[in-house]
């Protein structure tokens, strides 16, 4: 999978190391916006209340 | 002298890898591996949101929200107010779940001139109050300044860690929990480590869960220990004095110069 989106990213690599920074950039983002925040109180790691 | 011939132009040289074909199993594998390579980021990229990128957030609403509830409060002087020694007059709070109603100020976790001061929010569900809210307060469980247990939660690692450096509180130091109409401040008594299913920690009367309160306490429940939820880290105090609002600030709190 990774090396077939190494394949797609048009240009030389130089480019496509930044490309591939900005991809990475994009989905941290993503995950940290949207998919961790969403997922995180359903995971048993922070609990501090008695029940 | 032999004539030599130029040797006919060579063609461009063009070097083609023979591409094997990859046997079923080696593409598989490949597949797994780039599963589990993906599988740990997550997790790598996970525990860098809970321990950093949490707190930045946490930090930020907490303060924010902290901002919003003062403003909503009648000024305070800030002189240090005569302590009432009595029951506080009764206040009248029926805060909604989510609703911000009161601060927690602790000295003991000041630094410099800035003070520890946290918003308490009703209600204790992760994902409404304490992960996006800081402090949260059992319901069922007294208001500040009430004969009962003011018992309240808080995050100890991420979020905006509100309860991080809850086993540096010593007996005597000031819990202070201000509402619209009163301060009230509490002395830390004693501490425990119980297990997350020991819910007479929060009891009305949690040093003697069966008996009926007599006392105005507060109780901070987080985990231990850090790093962990095996635990819970509990802070039991006493209501000591109070004072009205308009009649000043407990004296730990005044700023600037002594008078």
């Amino acid at each position: 999978m990774y090396g077939a989106i190494w394949r797609l990213l048009p240009g030389p690599a130089w480019l496509k190391a930044v490309e591939a920074l900005i991809l990475v950039a994009g989905v941290v983002a993503v995950l940290f916006l949207w998919f961790f925040p969403w997922v995180a109180p359903y995971l048993p790691f922070d609990q501090q209340t008695v029940e | 002298m032999t004539a030599v011939l130029d040797p006919p132009p060579a063609a461009p040289i063009r070097h083609v890898r023979p591409r094997r074909r990859q046997s079923p199993l080696s593409v598989l594998l490949g597949i797994i591996g780039e599963i589990l390579i993906t599988v740990g980021l997550l997790l790598g990229l996970y525990v860098v949101y809970q321990l950093w990128w949490t707190d930045i957030m946490g930090d930020h609403a907490q303060a924010e929200i902290s901002e919003q509830f003062e403003a909503t409060l009648p000024t305070s002087p800030n002189t240090a107010g005569e302590a009432q020694l009595g029951a506080p007059v009764a206040e009248e709070l029926t805060p909604l779940t989510a609703e911000t109603f009161a601060r927690l100020w602790v000295p003991a976790w000041s630094s410099g001139d800035t003070f520890y001061v946290r918003p308490i929010t009703e209600g204790t569900d992760r994902a409404t109050v304490l992960d996006p809210l800081g402090i949260g307060h059992y319901e069922k469980t007294a208001m500040p300044g009430q004969i009962g247990n003011f018992a309240i939660a808080g995050h100890r690692q991420s979020h905006g860690k509100p309860f991080y450096s809850i086993d540096k509180l010593q007996e005597g130091d000031e819990l202070i929990v201000e509402t619209a109409e009163n301060w009230y401040v509490y002395h830390v008594m004693s501490w425990d480590i119980v297990k997350p299913s020991d819910i007479e920690v929060i009891a009305p009367n949690p040093t003697d869960p069966t008996a009926a309160p007599d006392k105005a306490m507060i109780t901070l429940t987080t985990c231990h220990p850090l790093f962990s939820t095996k635990e819970r880290y509990i802070v039991h105090g006493e209501l000591v004095e109070w004072m009205p609002r308009d009649a000043g600030r407990p004296a730990s709190l005044v700023t600037g110069a002594p008078a």
